[in-house]
């Protein structure tokens, strides 16, 4: 048997009393697609760090084609012919294609000879694997998956034999995903080696021939692809059952809690991001809005929160206007009984340096019960977040951590609890389970679900088609700014892909 | 990415980096005291001596002192929101003309215990003012705060010119600066408390301006810890689009906290102007604005650190002229050189030593590190 492509021998990796990997060993075969899972905080992300050289294991050894290697930054990687596809590009926006991919590899102080070569050599991987891109197009330019692939260039022009990529495709459509995957078998077929991290279990299967679970810090087990399932899968990324469904009855829509009429939403360059928007929320009903990420699903939900503007268009809130063009205050909003889970819980529905207690008023700080005239109660404070803490199953269970130190899933259930827990009539909700292990994935839907069966009125928005489906009582697709379709919740995911990418457009907007 | 280091426990982080930094700061100093031929040890005792070792030594550090926790909780109100005051300087020069119009209208009819509380008014007002057009052209306008400031403290050192020259110079008097106040205008000194409690001093200027200086520590501390509005401010200055989202005025924050922040700085001309000279001379604020960005970024913008640092300031000022007048070698420019160096070591180099402290106590005791850091995994 050939020497494995990389070999991972007892790696070791603290930081402070956390031990980020302990005692990993890891055979990926040489010419194989090689899946790793875990749930967030398992340790994948710093094990693949160590392989790129960005840390060093505290022990342990790493053997590349059989050989030990000591990678100590991420140029011995490349050097070892590592390549690495990180989640968030690292492309210079508005430079070309072809100027990213020489972009450190210069070669000498002009740029000229090294542009000529590396045009020769794109074209040729172009060739060899079917990478197209235009070497002269500029990155902010191009669409999402065009940006991953001419990371994947990038990798391969510095001659990358073993290539290592982060959570792919978590900003690509179902159909950009699929010729990803394709890419990565042509890339197989000609000898390299993949390493494919995520925590979507359902690429695992379409795509990898082998699959090693991470978890707390350990490697837990590793399976032929073939001869495993996802539940075995999931099972051994949680350490326990999981509930991969989601159980719900009928909704029981009621009366219109929340009424969008041609809303238009320019962002802060002037360009138009949602396009004469309408749609209905009743109460009782969980309306998601699918949609590949950019296409006005934030500026939707952020200009009904009342955080953006909206050029045109009303919004009605239990029969009341809103003022979205003018002067809707997101505190204002929130008094009306609309509360908010933002998308993005790192800088905006969380102050991470803030502890704990902290950031459950964040948004309802001015209210009567926490706090008296100008200063706040912080006993009542923290008493009310060691209830949130009990009531959400947040851990730890220390109101006077700091936000950052919670992981994830419970940071996530920490911006819940709060906006939960205000008893708001409508609910908006962003990527409810982005960055959230499967665990609390599964607490949070059930949340929903029973905020629905309340008779609130939620609107989803997520990136993730599978949650969509498995909670929405209505779907809405949105792409370039518009709302291109609706359909139940029996949508078959190719439907929706396909709405997605913006066929049937013409079709839909009738 | 995840930080590859745990935080530092709170301990560490606003005692023992300081202190750290402080011992590399003095050492730097102590190699350039050794390289213009003087004892750097007898240059640290003559200081300790200076600043502490005796009661008029002690007045003036306290003095100085009392100077820089104003200026620095000024910038410190500032840093909470996310924004950097180094208008200071101009802010509490401007003050001054509040605390001086006062003072000329009030001493010769009214008593130092009315006086005072409508001066205090005065120069919070004056200085705030001064504050309010570059805080409204960054709210409105988006005009970078720090270019503003700076550009005030220009026109504040040629406003305070114009003023006491053609406006308040007594008649027939050659230097710019107004008449002295007169009973009504003059506030207690401290010295009956230093001598009460043993410290025989004299000649001294410390006066009760230092304790509204611990008050203002004690305010600061109540309004960013304590109050629905240090909230939204500490919100604003982590991060704005939180502060968006909770439905926090960017606008209405960034305003109020520099009317705050310059009301504090203006606070400062009342310690030489009603405490020590009884008159608004030229350049009474003598650089105090700018030692207290330094004050500030030392006293990790925390009402205690500011007071700790800014006696440090105050040793610094006062022991500093004591070297300078015993050892010919160092002039004061070489004092402000040391000064320089503990500003640069404090503040500028602030993480120059961190990553070797989190390591060591990470290795040493890793339950000393507490918390639970960023799961490391954080795909």
């Amino acid at each position: 048997m050939a020497d494995a492509a990389i070999e991972l021998v007892g790696i070791n990796k603290s930081f402070g009393a956390v031990r980020a990997n302990r005692d990993i060993h890891l055979k990926v075969e040489p010419g194989t697609i090689h899946g790793i899972i875990g749930e967030n905080g398992a340790g994948k992300s710093t094990l693949m760090s160590i392989l790129y050289g960005f840390y060093q294991a505290d022990s342990g050894e790493i053997r590349i084609g059989g050989k030990p290697a000591a990678i100590k930054t991420p140029n011995e990687a490349i050097a070892h012919g590592i390549g690495m596809v990180h989640q968030h590009f690292m492309l210079v926006e508005n430079f070309t294609v072809l100027e990213n991919i020489i972009l450190g590899a210069e070669g000498a102080a002009l740029l000229n000879r090294g542009i000529a070569r590396a045009r020769g050599e794109l074209h040729r991987l172009e060739q060899e694997y079917g990478l197209e891109v235009d070497p002269d197009a500029v990155i902010e330019e191009l669409a999402v998956g065009l940006q991953q692939r001419v990371e994947i260039l990038k990798a391969l022009y510095r001659g990358a034999e073993i290539l290592i990529l982060d959570e792919p495709t978590g900003v690509l459509t179902p159909a950009e995903a699929d010729h990803l995957f394709l890419i990565l078998r042509r890339l197989k077929d000609e000898g390299k080696t993949v390493i494919l991290i995520t925590h979507k279990l359902r690429e695992i299967m379409a795509v990898t021939d082998n699959v090693s679970v991470m978890r707390q810090g350990q490697m837990v087990a590793t399976r032929k692809t073939s001869e495993t399932t996802v539940e075995e899968l999931a099972e051994l990324m949680v350490g326990r059952r999981v509930l991969l469904h989601v159980e719900k009855g009928e909704a029981k829509p009621g009366e219109i809690k929340l009424s969008v009429r041609n809303l238009t939403v320019k962002d802060s360059r002037g360009v138009t991001m949602v396009k004469d928007v309408s749609f209905d929320v009743r109460g009782g009903e969980i309306v998601g809005i699918a949609g590949v990420a950019g296409n006005g699903q934030s500026e939707l939900i952020e200009t009904i929160a009342g955080i953006r503007k909206a050029t045109s268009g009303t919004v009605m809130l239990d029969g009341r206007p809103v003022d979205v063009t003018g002067a809707a205050d997101p505190a204002d909003l929130r008094r009306r009984g609309l509360a908010h889970v933002p998308e993005d819980r790192h800088h905006m529905g969380l102050i991470l340096p803030f502890e704990e207690y902290e950031n459950s008023i964040l948004g309802y700080h001015n209210d009567p019960e926490y706090g008296s005239g100008p200063f706040l109660d912080l006993k009542a404070v923290e008493a009310d977040a060691r209830d949130k803490i009990a009531k959400y199953d947040i851990r730890p269970t220390d109101p006077h951590l700091k936000t950052a130190n919670f992981s994830g899933g419970n940071q996530q259930k920490i911006v819940l609890a709060r906006e939960m827990e205000q008893d708001p009539g409508v609910l908006i909700v962003g990527q409810p389970t982005r960055g959230v292990d499967v665990g609390a994935i599964e607490f949070i839907h059930k949340r929903l679900i029973a905020m629905r069966d309340a008779g609130k009125a939620v609107l989803l928005v997520s990136v993730e088609l599978d949650e969509i489906r498995s909670l929405s009582d209505r779907i809405l697709v949105m792409f370039d700014g518009r709302i291109v379709g609706e359909r139940g919740s029996d949508a078959t995911e190719g439907e929706l892909g396909l709405l997605m990418a913006g066929v049937e457009r013409k079709e839909a907007a009738e | 990415m995840s930080t590859p280091y745990a935080k530092l426990p709170a301990w560490a982080d606003y005692g023992l980096l300081p202190l750290i930094n402080l011992i590399v700061a003095f050492f730097v100093a102590g190699l350039v005291v050794l390289l213009v031929g003087e004892s750097p040890l007898e240059a640290v005792s003559l200081m300790v001596k200076g600043a502490f070792g005796s009661g008029r030594g002690i007045g003036y550090t306290l003095y100085y002192a009392t100077n820089f926790i104003f200026t620095g909780l000024a910038v410190a109100v500032a840093f909470h929101a996310g924004l950097f005051n180094i208008g200071g300087e101009g802010q509490a020069s401007v003050a001054g003309v509040g605390v001086a119009v006062v003072c000329l209208a009030f001493d010769s009819i009214l008593p130092w215990w009315v006086t005072f509380p409508i001066a205090v008014v005065a120069a919070a007002i004056f200085g705030a003012a001064w504050a309010l057009i570059p805080a409204w052209l960054q709210a409105y306008r988006g005009s970078h705060i720090v270019i503003t400031t700076i550009m005030f403290n220009f026109i504040a050192a040629s406003l305070m010119v114009y003023l006491l020259v053609n406006v308040f110079k007594a008649p027939g008097q050659q230097a710019p600066e107004t008449r002295t106040f007169l009973e009504g205008a003059n506030i207690p000194s401290l010295e009956p408390l230093l001598n009460m409690l043993g410290i025989a001093a004299r000649r001294t200027p410390l006066n009760i301006t230092f304790f509204l200086a611990l008050l203002a520590a004690f305010g600061v501390w109540l309004l960013i810890w304590r109050s629905r509005l240090g909230y939204e401010i500490r919100t604003m200055g982590h991060s704005p689009k939180a502060a968006r989202y909770a439905g926090i005025g960017e606008k209405r924050i960034i305003v109020i906290t520099m009317l705050i922040s310059a009301g504090l700085a203006g606070l400062m001309a009342l310690n030489p102007i009603m405490g020590a000279q009884d008159r608004m001379q030229l350049g009474f604020v003598g650089g105090a604005g700018f030692v207290g960005i330094a004050v500030a970024l030392m006293g990790r913008s925390h009402p205690v650190g500011i007071i700790l640092a800014a006696i440090l300031f105050g040793m610094l000022y006062q022991g500093g002229a004591e070297i300078a007048f015993e050892m010919p070698n160092i002039t004061r420019e070489m004092i402000v050189v040391i000064m320089g160096l503990v500003i640069f070591f404090a503040g500028a180099l602030e993480h120059m030593f961190r990553p070797a402290v989190q390591a060591t106590l990470a290795s040493l005791k890793p339950s000393s590190m507490g918390l639970k850091p960023k799961p490391a995994g954080d795909a």
